[in-house]
């Protein structure tokens, strides 16, 4: 028997509480390695800083593995990210959890941002660490079949399809990750990708080890069929341009992500991937706004590189509020 | 064979020493048919030697029917926790909380041992116009990492309101229940048998289904 316990107990232990209605320095939304690392550095710089967050550790929480993390040699996600929030945590720094951020408003040289539950909460300046989400296909029957075959996370749902067919679609380090994770739980693994593999090769390696995974490349799935549950996939052939059916119980899209820029897509500027736009410094198109990590158009999204984003996301608002 | 191991004993020991009140785990198993009953005992066993304040109770599915009506407790192995007065508060575990859900189990023994946050006040008052009651399933694997805090949440809330009561349900130990209800994806939230979201979400969205209960 395992057990995967979190006793830091961060979710548990109650962090010092956010005032409402009182200005703070800085505030943080979104708790990945960059909300985190920003509040770490605001904190030791002296400001008063906050976190607003609806998921504590952000998508790294749903990583099995990281093995490039320098320093780090082989963790989970989950405990890279709990290792993250102690260290927040020594320094004391208020968390709001589990409550999303519904508005955020500039009055003057303000930020005033809103809750779900109506609570309002006030800045000098503001860090956006909102991160992504997975991406969709886009094809037929996948919002049909969410949650009735097609999912999004291959370590909690895995489980679930011990002994049956699943598809994963993508080509990058997390779709082959995941289908060496599956391979060994599901009966067979088909890897369905539009065009060649770009995980790193140490994975595509151990992938090509497996005996009960299929691959096929240069293969755009076109539609996710079934009767109440998926029972497969239409795919074309790139190549060939033939149409085939894939059969499968599961599958598991695992091709990437879009940032969640709900929040300020209407505040600040996005680039074509509706990314938010920064500086070298972490600004976006409005001032005492900064941005960090996933949600930005900072190439290579990275556990590292949203970590230090984060940090100089915080560096950068402090210098701001340092000049106010 | 000890289930948990020392550097584990040692951790839940520190966090159960913060328990203000007692609480008593009533685990419900059944003769055969049980493939992790024994399992189940053994790692109770163990959670009730770290901490004085922990009791367990042993009962028996067919033989002790009346408590498990009591609890309302319907399948094997399952584990209900009660508070200092041995009182029914509306929370359980379906299945083995190993793996991820210890993070929930843990949480949940310290909750009803009062050592807890406590949910804003704009939800207790919207919870305290409940009515009518619901039930709250939340569908789990132990690999999910943010299972349990949806596990969590239902248990909060189901603390807060005697209209309410909330299960974790272990999901391949229960792959028939998981079937009727199409579980494919975990989290899986189910109210009344009827109402239904996948994922860990934020507690205004669990509300939001909950109202749909009460018209």
């Amino acid at each position: 028997m395992d057990f995967n316990l979190n006793l830091d107990f961060s979710s548990q232990k109650k962090s010092e509480s956010v005032r409402e209605n009182s200005l703070y320095d800085l505030l943080i939304i979104g708790s990945g390695p960059a909300g985190l690392n920003a509040a770490l550095y605001a904190k030791r710089k002296g400001l008063e800083v906050a976190i607003l967050s609806v998921k504590m550790g952000g998508q790294v929480l749903d990583t099995s593995s990281v093995e490039n993390y320098l320093g780090i040699q082989g963790a989970t996600g989950e405990s890279l990210v709990h290792d993250f929030i102690s260290h927040v945590n020594t320094l004391a720094v208020p968390i709001i959890k589990d409550e999303s951020v519904k508005s955020i408003e500039k009055i003057e040289d303000q930020f005033q941002l809103t809750l779900g539950n109506g609570a309002v909460y006030k800045s000098k300046a503001l860090i956006v660490a909102t991160g992504s989400k997975p991406r969709q296909l886009g094809v037929k029957g996948e919002a049909e079949y969410s949650g009735r075959g097609v999912a999004y996370c291959a370590i909690c749902d895995g489980p679930l399809f011990e002994g049956r067919d699943v598809i994963i679609a993508g080509g990058g380090n997390s779709a082959v990750e995941a289908a060496i994770d599956l391979s060994k739980i599901a009966k067979t693994v088909t890897l369905v990708h539009r065009s060649q593999l770009r995980a790193d090769q140490i994975v595509i390696d151990k992938l090509n080890s497996a005996e009960n995974v299929k691959i096929h490349l240069e293969t755009q799935i076109t539609e996710v069929v079934g009767e109440n549950l998926v029972t497969g996939v239409n795919a074309v052939d790139k190549k060939t341009n033939e149409t085939l059916f894939i059969p499968a119980e599961g599958v598991f899209v695992e091709i990437g992500y879009l940032p969640n820029n709900e929040l300020v897509k209407d505040l600040v500027s996005l680039n074509e991937s509706g990314e938010i736009i920064v500086n070298a410094q972490n600004e976006t198109s409005l001032k005492g706004l900064y941005a960090a990590g996933d949600v930005t158009d900072t190439p290579y999204k990275q556990i590292v590189i949203a970590a230090s984003e984060g940090a100089k996301a915080a560096l950068s608002a402090n210098d701001y509020i340092n000049h106010l | 064979m000890a289930i948990l191991n020392a550097q584990l004993r040692a951790q839940l020991g520190e966090v159960f020493s913060e328990m203000k009140k007692e609480v008593t785990l009533a685990v419900f198993t059944k003769e055969g048919e049980c493939n992790t009953c024994t399992e189940t005992v053994a790692f109770m066993e163990e959670i009730e030697s770290l901490n004085d304040k922990i009791h367990l109770k042993k009962f028996d599915l067919n033989a002790d029917a009346e408590k498990a009506k009591a609890f309302e407790v319907s399948m094997v192995p399952s584990i209900v926790l009660l508070n200092d007065q041995e009182d029914y508060l509306g929370i359980k575990f379906n299945g083995i909380p190993a793996g991820h859900e210890i993070n929930s189990f843990i949480p949940g023994i310290l909750e009803v041992a009062g050592v807890g946050e406590a949910l804003p006040e704009s939800l207790s008052s919207e919870l305290a116009t409940l009515t009518k009651p619901v039930n709250i399933k939340v569908f789990v694997t132990l690999s999910c990492p943010h299972c349990a805090g949806a596990v969590q949440k239902a248990h909060k809330l189901a603390l807060e309101s005697p209209f309410i009561n909330a299960e974790m349900v272990e999901a391949q130990t229960f792959g028939e229940l998981s079937n009727k209800f199409n579980v494919s994806s975990v989290p899986k939230i189910v109210i009344n048998d009827q109402y239904e979201f996948v994922g860990n979400q934020p507690l205004d969205v669990f509300l939001e289904e909950i109202r749909k209960t009460q018209s």
